[in-house]
């Protein structure tokens, strides 16, 4: 049997006010006002559909003996590189072998949910499949989509044992619908009317789909105890569910007041949620709409254990911030140039081929630990860095990247450019051994104090805007896991 | 076992630029300005001298590769010329090259000019530069007040000092270097500053404010070296001789390794140790008449008197605030100005402090001249970061007939 075996996701931290951005934009578009409620996920700079992708997919592993994965998938709308496959990257960081699959998924909204439906089928013949979905999708200032969009990642491994929950069926059509496009090389959509959208595509495209899927499960409308479904327009999910003759109890909140519709990633986080909590022989219909319809039918087969190493969606929406600043969401999705000074001219050229060499240190943040003396150090060498012993050629491969840290030296640096200054950095020590100097992220000033817990994360390190490339690497952000008050 | 330098190489003559925001002047002109001084103190000419060190410490902007530069300015006649970088420790690198090329034997005059053209950047502070490929896809990029501002947060982590109390020594430190430099006709910075300005000032990288910063200047520095014998002959009879000159450069085990706390320059605490037995210091804190430190930073410059042995480990506060670092203290410390006001040109600065020193031994240092008249002086010149550095100690005195 192939099914889920395990889920996670991952939210950005500040959530932009909708009332901060109609202040400042309902001057020109005072339609706006009936958005202006609530908040939606907003990625830091540092952020996008492949770091996202990397803490879905950590939250989603913990636990998990990552040596077997199979494939990694990655769906996504908003992917950073066009010709470098994001997947790969995601692949990197998360210290995967090489003999694995890996595939990116996109070009519909759909993508999240159709990535997940080939997991399970390619699972039964490959072994685990990784299927992660992230978005950070731009829209323009003033605009609808602006204020419903939101950034965020889920990650959803299907493979052969006891599963979580197990696929009853699955129904997809294809549909050259056209509510939107997005053209390869233009920076925004282009929508068509929202109450054409609602009765020709949503209202009839998705009955027919959920009809059809219910059909090869054997089930009933009434047989659905969860109906999972984003909702980019207000109410759609309720009004398609009432048209596929779903109880209103059923409909799953589709987080657009807490979180926004993070376009191919939504039905797979609101997955995720709804698996946290879902209790044995309760089906799930999850659709994914775009250019079409894909339908699942899920059954549990057990309930998720507690995992106190794992956030999930509700203790990421809870670990937030409330962001009111507009301009600050313009600048971090690059809307608006605010002058940024000279140090910020610093060319950001990578070598590629040091980075191929080095890029199990720089994407997965693995250390080495020597075999004679256990000393563990970051990055590698040759020499170990033990002073009693300057042993060669003994380091081993060490992970890094799922330690806790703890902070020895730091300092909020207001000279040195970072789009959002002042830049927090300093030392941290792992626990088990071996340290660095990185950025922190995500941190206010009372967090970041001699021996406090941090984190890693995979973020985007610099833009190197002359040749379109992003260098990733780690930074430190205060643990999430640990307890409060701790 | 080695025998070590102590009295085996004499300065014969020492110049400086004066230091600032120098928007008229190329490093062509800084360098002759710097070796005209020089040249006329040791009262020899450029004929004479076998081979030059040349220290830079930013190439980029500034004179670019190679020794060129240095042999062009001056017109040398053709001799070697070797630069040296080593980041701020760059001044008392190339001092180093040239004593010991006469300490070999292999030279018998040698000349060490330090050169840097800040003020060609465009923006205040250190030019922003690439340290590698490896350290650019895994570094921080911070600046030189963030680098140095993380040993604050761990000096009071280990020894429990408040924010305030160690923002009040490190007031202390700056207020008195502006002190000083107000008396020095070629440092960068001649106001004096109150403990409220410093302490209230703007600030760059928490805790450091624009008080706790060095000046980024333009600047050139030079001595010319000799034997004692050939010092003589020349017709000089106060000599003020080389007592120590140790470097010691991190090899990682601050950044990678583990025990280092950040509140300490561990290589400077190696090489104050090397000086010291070299010179035969036993007792620093009695035995060193005056410093030139490398406040590139307050913060820096409090934690380097406990790495250099004058204060007890954990004492550095009290004894700042006991004014023993003041002009009119025990242990003068940046009697010029310091890198705070004389300024910092990366790779003069080293030896601008072997400057100071020698002009205090040989009583020239005028309106700053120490009362008490030393007998050693004591330069401590510090390059990269704290986790990952390049520290020279270098110790001057008179030598004894």
């Amino acid at each position: 049997m192939s099914g889920i075996v395990a889920f996670g996701a991952y939210v950005p931290r500040l959530r932009l006010q909708r009332q901060a951005v109609f202040a400042a934009t309902g001057w020109f578009n005072p339609a706006l006002k009936t958005l202006a409620k609530g908040e939606r996920a907003m990625a830091r700079w540092d952020e996008d559909a492949v770091t996202m992708a990397v803490e879905a997919a950590r939250d989603c592993l913990a636990g998990v003996e990552r040596g077997d994965i199979a494939k990694v998938m990655l769906a996504s709308t908003s992917l950073p590189f066009a010709d470098r496959q994001n997947a790969g990257i995601v692949k990197e960081a998360l210290n995967l072998n090489d003999v694995v699959g890996t595939m990116d998924v996109t070009g519909s909204q759909r993508a999240g949910t159709s990535a997940l439906i080939d997991a399970l089928e390619a699972s039964r013949v490959s072994g685990p499949v990784l299927c992660v979905a992230a978005e950070r999708r731009r829209a323009r200032s003033g605009s609808e989509a602006e204020m419903i969009n939101g950034d965020a990642a889920a990650a959803i491994l299907v493979g052969p044992g006891e599963p979580l929950a197990r696929l009853m069926a699955s129904h997809t059509m294809a549909v050259d619908f056209i509510d939107h496009f997005h053209s390869a090389g233009e920076d925004f959509d282009y929508a068509w009317e929202s109450r054409w959208v609602r009765e020709e595509g949503y209202l009839k495209l998705v009955p027919a789909a959920v009809q059809g899927v219910l059909q090869k499960a054997g089930l009933k409308p009434s047989d659905i105890d969860r109906f999972i479904m984003a909702a980019p327009m207000r109410g759609v999910h309720e009004a398609v569910a009432k048209a596929c003759g779903i109880a209103s109890e059923a409909v799953a909140d589709p987080l657009e007041a807490t979180l926004g519709d993070c376009g191919a990633t939504q039905p797979l986080l609101l997955l995720a949620r709804a698996l946290a909590s879902a209790k044995p022989k309760e089906r799930l219909l999850v659709i994914g709409f775009g250019q079409g319809c894909d339908a699942l039918v899920l059954e549990v087969v057990r309930a998720a254990p507690a995992t106190p190493d794992k956030m999930g969606v509700d203790r990421w929406l809870s670990r937030r911030k409330a962001e009111n600043n507009y301009i600050k969401h313009l600048f971090f999705s690059g809307l608006i140039d605010l002058e940024r000074g000279m140090r910020a001219e610093a060319d950001q050229k990578t070598a590629l081929t040091a980075l191929y060499r080095n890029r199990r240190g720089v994407l997965g943040l693995v250390g080495s630990k020597c075999a004679k003396t256990g000393v563990v150090q970051f990055p590698r060498s040759e020499i170990s860095v033990a002073q009693n012993d300057r042993a060669i050629g003994t380091q081993e491969d060490y992970p890094l990247a799922e330690r806790r840290a703890r902070i020895v030296t730091h300092t909020a640096d207001s000279l040195t450019y970072t789009p959002e200054p002042p830049d927090y950095y300093g030392m941290i020590e792992f626990d088990g051994g071996g340290r660095m100097v990185t950025e922190f992220a995500d941190v206010e000033a009372t967090d970041v104090d001699v021996g406090k817990p941090m984190r890693m994360m995979f973020r985007i390190k610099a833009f190197d805007e002359r040749r379109g490339f992003r260098k990733y690497f780690w930074k430190a952000v205060p643990d999430y896991l640990a307890p409060s008050g701790q | 076992m080695a025998s070590g330098i102590r009295d085996k190489v004499a300065i014969l003559g020492m110049g400086c630029a004066r230091f600032g925001e120098r928007w008229q002047d190329d490093a062509e002109h800084l360098m002759v300005e710097a070796f005209q001084e020089c040249l006329a103190d040791a009262a020899t000419d450029v004929t004479q001298i076998d081979a030059a060190w040349l220290s830079v410490g930013f190439d980029a902007m500034n004179i670019g590769p190679s020794g060129i530069p240095l042999a062009m300015a001056l017109r040398l006649p053709n001799i070697a010329v070797t630069k040296v970088e080593n980041y701020c420790a760059s001044g008392t690198e190339a001092f180093r090259g040239a004593v010991y090329a006469v300490a070999s034997g292999a030279c018998d005059i040698a000349l060490a000019l330090g050169v840097e053209k800040l003020k060609d950047t465009g923006y205040g502070g250190l030019p922003v530069r690439s340290r590698g490929t490896m350290f650019d896809m895994v570094g921080v990029t911070g600046s030189a007040p963030g680098n140095f501002a993380q040993v604050a947060s761990a000096y009071r982590a280990k020894h429990g000092v408040s924010k305030e109390d160690l923002k009040r020594a490190m007031a202390h430190v700056s207020v008195k270097s502006h002190a000083n430099g107000a008396k020095n006709p070629k440092a960068h910075l001649r106001k004096p500053i109150s403990a409220e300005q410093a302490i209230n000032a703007p600030m760059i990288a928490e805790p450091l404010g624009l008080y706790d910063c060095c000046g980024v200047s333009d600047g050139a520095a030079c001595a010319i070296v000799t034997t004692p014998d050939i010092a003589r002959g020349l017709g000089k009879r106060a000599l003020v001789t080389v007592k120590a000159l140790a470097l010691s450069v991190s090899n990682g085990w601050e950044l990678q390794g583990m025990g280092w706390d950040g509140s300490y320059f561990h290589t400077t605490r190696i090489a104050a140790r090397a000086a010291y037995h070299e010179a035969g210091i036993k007792n620093p804190r009695q035995e060193i008449s005056l410093m030139e430190v490398h406040d590139c930073f307050s913060i820096t410059e409090l934690v380097t008197m406990e790495d250099l042995g004058i204060s007890a480990e954990g004492n550095a506060v009290r004894d700042v605030l006991d004014g023993l670092f003041d002009a009119d203290g025990a242990i003068p410390c940046q009697i010029d100005g310091g890198l705070k006001c004389f300024g910092h040109p990366i790779g003069a600065s080293g030896l601008r402090m072997i400057y100071e020193n020698y002009l205090q031994l040989l009583g020239r240092a005028g309106e700053r001249q120490r009362s008490t008249p030393p007998v050693y002086g004591l330069s401590h010149n510090l390059g990269g970061m704290p986790n990952q550095n390049v520290s020279a100690v270098a110790i001057v005195g008179l030598l004894k007939n």
